[in-house]
This record gives C-alpha cells, sequence and structure tokens, in this order.
C-alpha cells in the first residue's frame, strides 16, 4: 500500500447558493488525524463529504491517495441481514480479507450480536455498526462524522483504541465532532475562522 | 464483472427479502381473474381481448416496485457509499437493471401462463404472448428503474413515478399488444428495437440522475 496522504488547498464549498466556508488547509500525512470543530451548520460534514469527493469543491484543490471509508450519519448496511452478512457485503466489495469483518465486529464489542438484524440494533449499537463497517473496510483514510454521537463511555473507549491502532498502522482520520474524543493529538481545524465574509453569501 | 455479480446478487436479495417479487406476480394474476367478472364470461370477448388485458396489467405491476427500487438505498447512504469505493453510478444501476429484470419479468412470464388460462386464450396467442414479454419486460424495468432514479429524492415519488412513466409506456404496449394480433412479426421487431434503446440507455441516464441528485 503506498502512503496514505490527503490535501486540501484553498478550498471552498457551495452549498444551496451559498458560501459555507473558503480558505480551508489541510494537510494530512500518513498517521495523522484532524478535528474538525465549530458550530452547527458551520460546514463539517460537507468538508467531509468533500474529503471524500462526494461533493465538488467550489474552488481550490482537494488530493486524496488512498481509499476513503465514511461514516456519517446514515447506517448503509441492509436492515433485514443479521448484521455480519450486512457488513460482509461491503467488505467483499472493498475485497477485504477474509477476517477482517471478524476482527472489525471484535474491535467494536459487536460479535455476541453478529446474527442479529442491522433493524433490532439500538443507537449506539448502530454507531458501533458503522464505524464496523469503516474498520473492515481496510481503507487507509477514515472520515468520521460525529463518530461519538450514542456511545458510552465504554464504547468511546473501544473507538478512541481503533482509531489509535488505524493511525499506528500509518492511516489518516480526519473527524467532525463537538464532544472530546480520545484521538491523541490532531491537528485541530476550526472552521467558524474560514467563513466568508458577508458580502460574498449570495456568490 | 465480480463487482456486477456482488451488486445485483444483493439487490436481487433485497428485493426477495421485502418479498417484493410477488407484487406483480399476484397483481397480474388479480387482475386476470377479475378481467372475466367485469366483461362477462363471453369467450369470444374474453379471447379477443384478454391478451392486451395482460399487457395492460404487466405494464402497471412494472411500476408497483418503483419507490423500492432506488430511494431507499439513496436514503440509507449506500449509494454514496458505493461512490466513495470508486463504483459508477452507472454500474450501480446497470446491476439493480439486470437485478430487478430477473425478479420481475421471469415471474411475470410464469404468471402469465394461468392468467391466460383464467382469460381463456389459446395456444398460439400464449406463445406471442410470452415472446412479447421475454422481449418487453426488460424495458419495462428499464423504464421503471429510470423513472425511479428520477424521483428518488422527491416526496410522493410513487404517484409521481407513474405519471412519468405511463407515457413513456405507451409505445411498449402498442407495440407489445400489436404483436398479438400481427401476423408479420413486424410489433415484435418495433417492440424489440423500443426494448434495446431503452435497455441501453437506462444506465447512463439513471446514473447521471443519481449523480444529479447528490448533495
Amino acid at each position: 500500500m503506498s502512503r496514505a496522504a490527503l490535501a486540501l488547498s484553498d478550498v471552498a464549498c457551495l452549498r444551496g447558493g451559498r458560501i459555507l466556508f473558503r480558505g480551508v488547509n489541510l494537510t494530512l500525512d500518513a498517521g495523522a488525524s484532524a478535528l474538525l470543530t465549530g458550530p452547527n451548520g458551520v460546514g463539517k460534514s460537507s468538508l467531509l463529504r468533500l474529503c471524500a469527493g462526494l461533493l465538488p469543491a467550489f474552488s481550490g484543490t482537494m488530493e486524496r491517495h488512498g481509499a476513503v471509508a465514511l461514516a456519517d450519519e446514515r447506517l448503509a448496511l441492509d436492515s433485514e441481514l443479521p448484521l455480519a452478512r450486512a457488513l460482509h457485503f461491503w467488505a467483499r466489495l472493498d475485497g477485504s480479507a477474509e477476517n477482517a469483518v471478524a476482527a472489525a465486529l471484535e474491535a467494536m464489542a459487536l460479535t455476541r450480536l453478529s446474527d442479529v438484524p442491522v433493524r433490532m440494533l439500538s443507537t449506539g449499537q448502530r454507531k458501533r455498526a458503522m464505524l464496523a463497517r469503516v474498520i473492515a473496510s481496510g481503507a487507509p483514510i477514515w472520515l468520521l462524522d460525529e463518530p461519538g454521537n450514542g456511545l458510552d463511555s465504554a464504547s468511546l473507549g473501544l473507538l478512541g483504541s481503533a482509531v489509535s491502532a488505524h493511525l499506528a498502522g500509518g492511516g489518516i482520520v480526519v473527524t467532525a465532532s463537538h464532544q472530546p474524543l480520545p484521538l491523541g493529538a490532531p491537528v485541530v481545524l476550526s472552521l467558524a475562522d474560514h467563513l466568508p465574509d458577508p458580502a460574498e453569501w449570495d456568490a | 464483472m465480480r463487482m456486477l455479480w456482488l451488486l445485483a446478487s444483493r439487490d436481487l436479495g433485497t428485493a426477495w427479502r421485502s418479498s417484493g417479487l410477488w407484487l406483480p406476480v399476484a397483481f397480474l394474476l388479480l387482475v386476470a381473474s377479475l378481467y372475466p367478472f367485469a366483461v362477462g364470461p363471453d369467450l369470444g370477448l374474453l379471447r379477443r381481448t384478454g391478451g392486451g388485458m395482460v399487457w395492460i396489467a404487466a405494464l402497471l405491476a412494472s411500476l408497483l416496485p418503483v419507490d423500492r427500487l432506488i430511494a431507499p438505498d439513496r436514503d440509507a447512504g449506500v449509494l454514496d457509499q458505493m461512490a466513495l469505493r470508486g463504483i459508477g453510478d452507472e454500474m450501480v444501476v446497470l446491476a439493480r437493471l439486470i437485478a430487478h429484470w430477473l425478479g420481475f419479468g421471469p415471474p411475470l412470464m410464469i404468471a402469465t401462463l394461468p392468467a391466460a388460462a383464467l382469460l381463456k386464450l389459446d395456444g398460439g396467442t400464449i406463445w406471442m404472448l410470452e415472446a412479447g414479454l421475454l422481449i418487453g419486460t426488460p424495458a419495462l424495468a428499464a423504464l421503471g428503474l429510470l423513472v425511479a432514479t428520477l424521483t428518488a429524492g422527491l416526496r410522493s415519488s410513487g404517484a409521481l413515478a407513474g405519471l412519468l412513466a405511463l407515457p413513456l409506456a405507451v409505445p411498449l404496449l402498442i407495440f407489445g399488444a400489436g404483436t398479438l394480433g400481427d401476423g408479420s412479426g413486424a410489433a415484435l421487431k418495433f417492440l424489440a428495437a423500443a426494448s434495446l434503446l431503452l435497455v441501453a440507455i437506462t444506465p447512463f441516464a439513471g446514473g447521471a440522475a443519481i449523480r444529479a441528485g447528490r448533495e
């Protein structure tokens, strides 16, 4: 695997006819992590989608080396399937190793729930299932949108150790979060510092 | 190719678990059993009009699963997750087209046999009907899927999908039902042409619609 890298230079984001933020620079090399902060609606999720390549940058450039895994507010697991089988679908698409799903379930303490249909999972369990999907993907770049929402303190610990293991293995983690998370020493990017001038709003 | 198979088999499994596969079949049989009650048990009349009735039922049955084809996966983030992995939206739509046809065309063709018995169709008509459905159901599946991609993000998409699809389906109905009274085979060729066209453009048009709806 070549070294993962993620670089944003002078990125602006346009949504619904309004500029959300501009002039965002971020360079992450293998093993680095970033924490996006800012009040609601400032564009944290949009920035993550931009990093994922799902949203075009209005100006500036985004460069990425390595596959991405995104955990946003949507689970993207088949609700009728047992958890392990729902995760296997994505793992097969990703070409992950045979035991990747089992390892990811183990890392999120979900092994006991492997046979439970996804629709029966609680809020916190769904969040952990989503993180397991990210872990099982084997992608070097993780984009996590509010990964701590709905997690109890034990699960937050699991999240923290999964993230540090990923970073130690040369991965990149970009997180948007309000609450303090055990993420090591991330680069903190406050999007509130990148608001456009009011005159630019109607660009 | 392996990816196409993975995607299509997942889509087929989803349709199976939501018991969406039985809906068009049940609908066709229901129409076929209600029709003789409505027009009366006149053998000649049933035989003359029954084939056309099956075509109308097939067309309407193809619209039943439209709101489940794209919208739930779009809302659950599945389409975005596929895009993240570099899977083209065209590929996603193509896989879904294959799965949708497999779950819709052959069951409908099998259900046509008991329906034909209910409508007292003769052997020749049944053959033409099955041949026409074999050629025409891919087009019906493609049309339903295309409309599903176009309306996925909208409210009351089901009703809108019907309004969008029915005018576009008129040529299929004309050529499809036309095969029954046509000895020359021209209607069958026109049906095949319309079917080819729809199947060919659906992955591209549907992929573009999904991309445009991504925000």
